[in-house]
């Protein structure tokens, strides 16, 4: 059996908060996430599901090292992650990539389209010429289902479902395998979030991508992730097959989240 | 229009819920607490004028919950400014927005009143708890006195001992556990689910106070997506706590939601609204599960469930306002269109007894036909 593409044992992250008003004294260690474990295996979709405040996104970061955990392992197919440094790691990097929430926030406004999305190859692949680079741009945004002339235009003539593309575009221009996306939806309107969503599931498909699926909202889970883990306070406190999770949950805290969601009367 | 203007007559507007009626004894116990009369809202932009808020009628009975559904640029939310009176500088209001008297008086239209007419309704009878609690909270004000600063705001004779004793009871209205503690402490160490209590208690806190006129709640509570930035469990702590101070004080609520899983569970009636129009309206239950307008329709197969099934997005976008079709707004983005679509704004036709919808589609038209 091959290695996973991403295993995590025992991660653990803390950081200091300030004891009191003006930070005096000792600083109290706060921890963020604590004994996380986890596999990824190649082409499924693994979704780590919390309420605020619960270290899902900070597992996140320490997944791609955007953190270093204060303790753990981190393996990329069987490869120590976390030893890696200099060419190694930038190898590693280009493997996986991140959608952001807020497609407002997450693209350079005084950057073009077209730069904004062909930036990645201008640092992972110099080598390419400029024709080369604009066409590989113009076929990622033809893949997201964007015009090519996007590229010559500026993000704020874009709608916010538009732009949500044009970070995917971002992510996918390097071909990663892994893809983290953190609440790609969760800013856009519901008409226009199922576009997204749609989009993701075919891209994966075509693209044969793995993708860590960050989200506080289990509906939106349900139409992706094959696989569910539960964050509580730093923990995952249930792990498991997506339908498993969401039909029969085992955690008395994953019950609640689902208890807790507002249901339709109906089946539209 | 000058204050307390008879019931029916609303001067050249036809007021479509006050046809008929022209009795000017009429019982206004009975009668809706608010009557919203052809609204429309026109702000000044860049590009020229937009109409977030287009033609917009409803009524809402006393105790009644309405949700407005619908998605960014829709509206909703500047309707709810619009009633308030706070809409941005430079906005123009048009139409009529009745609300019933406490005591048995004359009705009143809001957008006729004078500013300082409309601060003592503001808070009062009208409250409005917002989205995110940690922006229309006071940074740097114990959250007990921006309370009091409401109940002041009323009530501007009560003793200070009096006015303490109804932040307390503000808080204790609103669950917030340990209250004296709460009301000395800033909204910063307050978690989300806590400072929307407290902007709760707030808004219900004026009316507390002031026991003039024989009524003393607000008798409506303007709630704009106030669950939208909470997690979902403390958003089910908000939505009973609404529910039960529905029942209690017999409140009507407004609530306004992108949502249609919350909307479900506060609404007893529903108004769909689209590029600023509303364009289905009727029972909750029967919107959601007959919905008659393709955008309606459209938006409950594109949101989500927890049983993983095909989505069906809505192509395209939800159109700009400065840039709005000369038909059917919901024309380039619906599957079902025709020709005639794109020639004009369709009316509000019944689909059922109280159940209307914006779309050429809808078999029966019996124009201004009691709803």
């Amino acid at each position: 059996m091959t290695a996973p593409l991403l295993e995590a044992r025992n991660l653990r992250k803390t950081f200091s908060a300030p004891a009191g008003t003006f930070a005096m004294g000792e600083r109290a260690r706060v921890i963020a996430v604590e004994g996380a474990s986890l596999d990824l295996a190649a082409g499924e979709t693994l979704a780590i599901v919390g309420e605020s405040g619960s270290g899902k996104t900070t597992l996140a970061r320490m997944l791609l090292r955007l953190i270093e955990p204060d303790s753990g392992e981190l393996l990329i197919e069987g490869r120590d992650f976390l030893a890696a440094r200099g060419p190694a790691l930038r190898a590693l990097r280009r493997e996986m990539q991140m959608v952001f929430q807020d497609p407002f926030g997450s693209l350079d406004p005084r950057m073009r389209v077209g730069a904004i999305v062909g930036e990645p190859l201008e640092i992972h692949e110099p080598q390419l010429s400029r024709a080369q680079r604009r066409d590989r741009v113009a076929e990622i945004l033809r893949a997201v289902g964007m015009n090519e002339d996007a590229m010559t235009r500026y993000p704020h003539e874009f709608s916010g479902g538009q732009r949500q593309r044009i970070g995917i575009a971002r992510a996918l221009i390097l071909r990663p395998r892994l893809v983290v996306a953190d609440e790609p939806v969760s800013a856009l309107d519901v008409s226009v979030g199922a576009q997204i969503l749609e989009l993701l599931q075919n891209l994966q498909r075509d693209f044969a991508l793995t993708y860590l699926l960050i989200s506080h909202s289990l509906p939106v889970v349900a139409q992706l992730a094959t696989r569910i883990a539960v964050m509580q306070g730093g923990r995952i406190v249930e792990t498991g097959p997506a339908e498993q999770v969401l039909g029969t949950p085992t955690h008395p805290y994953t019950q609640s989240l689902i208890a807790a969601i507002p249901v339709m009367p109906v089946e539209p | 229009m000058a204050f307390g203007t008879f019931h029916g007559r609303h001067g050249d507007t036809i007021c479509r819920f006050c046809a008929g009626e022209q009795n000017p004894s009429y019982d206004v116990r009975v009668s809706a607490l608010i009557e919203l009369c052809n609204l429309t809202v026109e702000l000044p932009t860049p590009a020229g004028w937009i109409r977030p808020v287009d033609d917009v009628s409803f009524t809402l009975q006393t105790g009644e919950s309405l949700g407005l559904v619908g998605e960014s640029g829709s509206g909703k939310s500047m309707l709810a400014l619009a009633l308030m009176g706070l809409l941005p500088p430079g906005a123009k209001v048009f139409g009529e927005a009745w609300l019933a008297n406490a005591n048995g008086g004359l009705r009143v239209n809001l957008f006729a009143l004078t500013e300082r007419e409309r601060i003592a309704i503001r808070g009062r009878d009208i409250a409005m708890i917002f989205q995110e609690p940690m922006t229309a909270l006071n940074p740097v004000m114990r959250v007990g006195a921006q309370i009091a600063e409401a109940i002041r705001a009323h009530s501007a004779n009560l003793a200070s001992a009096e006015v303490d004793r109804h932040v307390l009871a503000a808080l204790e209205r609103a669950a917030v556990p340990d209250p004296a503690m709460r009301a000395r402490q800033y909204p910063h160490q307050l978690s989300g689910g806590l400072r929307q209590r407290v902007m709760i208690a707030m808004a219900l806190a004026a009316g507390a106070a002031s026991i003039t006129n024989g009524h003393c709640e607000p008798r409506l509570l303007i709630a704009d997506e106030p669950t939208t930035a909470l997690d979902v469990t403390v958003q089910k702590q908000i939505l009973e706590l609404l529910a039960r101070l529905r029942r209690d004080l017999g409140l009507a609520l407004l609530f306004i939601t992108h949502d249609l899983g919350v909307v479900a569970q506060v609404a007893d009636r529903i108004a769909v609204t689209y590029a600023g129009r509303i364009v289905e309206e009727g029972p909750a239950r029967e919107v959601l599960a007959h919905p008659q307008h393709p955008y309606t329709a459209g938006l409950l197969r594109a949101s989500p469930q927890l049983v993983r099934r095909k989505l069906e997005p809505i192509p395209g976008n939800v159109p700009s306002l400065t840039a709005l079709p000369t038909g059917c707004a919901f024309e380039p983005r619906c599957a079902l269109r025709r020709d005639e679509c794109t020639t004009a704004m369709p009316e509000l036709r019944n689909a059922g007894p109280e159940h209307r919808a914006r779309c050429i589609l809808v078999d029966c038209v019996s124009p201004g036909a009691a709803i």
